[in-house]
């Protein structure tokens, strides 16, 4: 293994402290570990928290923010944080108007979520949850752990993050992340496998020859495992994969303010259909050339031209990525007025910047 | 023997955390099958933890308080969906025994049940999922059935392994239906799950915490 890394364990805290030295506008804590606004104090407004695993740079932490994160939880790579850091990080984020965690659907991230919001919620300070699952290559939520949560968690983290800034309630905020995860569908592709630093080798095989179609961010196996190749073939699979995905529907769980509780729902996505106006995120996992990333982006705005899916706004680029893995995923969320106005709206973030 | 005592339990932690310090690359190996290769790290940066505070319990001789501090403790530091379950029922069995000085077959029979069935409310994993629930669920019905056999630790602490290592092997044919390891669906079958083998290795080490 041939890593920038001076020691295994300090590679979170060096990375964090890296953030906290190019970025005045950001401020660390170590012990438990996040990241969150310099301008924190001042805020008068829901705040919006995410975090999972690092070795997805550069989420989560690269989105704290104007306009989109107030803060973040970096675990361990590829391990959910842990509910005391997400209780320390929204204590002190928290201005009054409540808490909204933005999980990306892995068993771990779900649990250390709603215990986070177990205790917080105990302690006075209203918090809700907000699931992010969609990954197609997923096919049912009876036999799985469900959909995992890809590239919807980028867009979401920006529009949701632009509603909280422009004074939306802690309630409209999950509601607007709620849909915002219902019209997003994401589906992804490994060319080869990624390196763990703490396990010093590929987190699984794949051949010099074999490519693994639906692959997740951790490298979680996908739909298939196919020969290699062109760049067409593959992004039409992919493309293909999220505009024909039907009904997608799941029992989650959001947290009950009246009773103090956990409260199950049904929860449907809608497939998408001709007409559709589209962001669209082309991610690159880590390892990939962005001339391969606009490879596969000319493919893919072909076959929605031929479907009538209309591209409003795409972003090109490596977001959500999986350490040094080559690949790429699509994401696309469907818009809506109120979706579109807040993903224009204002963002400045180490990794998300515009309208500033 | 029969009452569990404050040593036994502190010798019951240091076994442990010396066990999955040992078996940190298998149970990271099993879990790079078909899960994300991490199990044994989670564990073995947990159980470190709890290692460190071995001093600290012992000149608290409140048992419940210890398993809290205990779950509080693994939940703060593995992370992952091992941290919340470990911590979990480390925490509830804290709470079925708070302020106990040492515990008898009923008092530990209970605290376990509870302990086992707050993993089952967080994870909400049923028995045949191919999770650490595998090896839990039944190990908390054999110990009930073995109240009314008026038996000593010794003899039932071995009952429990022997039922653990068992269910710990009838995970392998399994396909697993939570956790990571079920997005490999049908693929999940022929491996042997990290959770259910963790879990084993946690009893194993309370059975030789009384031998010694
Ligand atoms: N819902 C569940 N209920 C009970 N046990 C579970 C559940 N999901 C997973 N497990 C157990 O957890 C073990 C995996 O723990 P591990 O420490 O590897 O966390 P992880 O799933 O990799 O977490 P993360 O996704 O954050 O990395 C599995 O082998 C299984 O026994
Ligand atoms: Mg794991």
């Amino acid at each position: 293994m041939k890593k920038l890394i001076n020691n295994i364990e300090d590679v979170i805290t060096e990375q964090m402290q890296g953030m906290a030295a190019a970025h005045p506008e950001l401020k660390i804590n170590l012990d438990p570990k996040f990241i969150i606004r310099a301008d924190s104090d001042s805020q008068k407004k829901v705040v919006i928290i995410s975090g999972g695993g690092s070795g997805h740079e550069p989420m989560h932490g690269g989105y704290v923010g104007k306009g989109m994160l107030d803060a973040a939880c970096p675990g361990e790579v590829f391990t959910s944080p842990t509910p005391d850091q997400m209780f320390e990080c929204a204590k002190a984020a928290h201005n009054g108007h409540g808490v909204l965690f933005l999980v990306k659907n892995y068993t771990g991230d779900v649990m250390n979520f709603e215990m986070a919001a177990e205790m917080l919620n105990a302690e006075g300070i209203k918090t809700q949850n907000v699931l992010i699952d969609d990954d197609v290559a997923v096919k049912d939520s009876l036999y799985t752990a469900g959909r995992r949560g890809v590239g919807t968690t980028v867009i979401m983290e920006k529009i949701v993050g632009a509603a909280a800034e422009a004074g939306y309630s802690l309630e409209a905020c999950a509601k607007l992340a709620t849909k915002v995860n219902s019209y997003g569908r994401s589906m992804g592709m490994a060319l080869t496998s990624c390196i763990v630093p703490a396990a010093g080798k590929p987190n699984f095989d794949i051949d010099e020859n074999e490519i693994e179609i639906g692959v997740g961010i951790h490298g979680e196996p996908g739909r298939k495992r196919i020969p290699h190749t062109s760049c067409d073939e593959i992004t039409s699979i992919l493309t293909h994969a999220i505009l024909d995905d039907g009904v997608y529907t799941r029992q989650i769980r959001e947290w009950d303010h009246g009773t103090g509780n956990w409260k199950e729902i049904e929860f449907t996505s809608p497939p998408f259909k001709s007409g559709d106006k589209m962001i669209v995120l082309v991610n690159g996992l880590g390892s990939t050339p962005l001339s391969e990333l606009y490879g596969v982006y000319r493919k893919m705005h072909e076959i929605c031209e031929d479907k009538n899916i209309v591209i409003t706004r795409k972003i090109i680029g490596s977001y959500i990525t999986a350490l040094d893995m080559q690949g790429v995923s699509i994401t696309m969320v469907k818009t809506d007025d109120e979706i579109l106005k807040f993903w224009d709206a204002p963002v400045k973030t180490p990794a998300l910047r515009w309208g500033v | 023997m029969k009452t569990l005592q404050h040593k036994h339990i502190i010798k019951w932690f240091e076994l442990a955390s010396l066990t999955l310090r040992e078996n940190k690359d298998y149970l990271t190996k099993l879990d790079s099958e078909i899960g994300d290769a991490d199990h044994g790290f989670n564990m073995e940066r947990g159980f470190n933890k709890v290692h460190n505070k071995l001093e600290e319990f012992s000149l608290n001789t409140d048992l419940g308080a210890i398993f809290k501090n205990m779950g509080m403790t693994l939940i703060s530091s593995i992370g992952g969906a091992s941290g919340p379950l470990y911590g979990t029922f480390f925490l509830q069995f804290g709470m079925a025994i708070v302020t106990k000085t040492e515990l008898s077959l009923q008092d530990f029979v209970t605290a376990f049940e509870k302990g086992v069935n707050g993993v089952k409310l967080r994870g909400r994993a049923s028995v045949g999922d191919k999770t650490m629930i595998d090896v839990l669920a039944p190990v908390a019905d054999r110990l009930k059935e073995s109240l009314s056999e008026n038996n000593t630790f010794e003899k039932v602490f071995s009952d429990i392994v022997k039922s653990a290592e068992k269910s710990m092997k009838s995970t392998v044919p399994l396909i697993a239906k939570k956790g990571r390891a079920s997005y490999l669906g049908a693929r999940s079958v022929g491996h042997q799950d990290a959770g259910a083998t963790s879990s084993y290795l946690i009893l194993k080490s309370l059975k030789e915490a009384i031998e010694e």
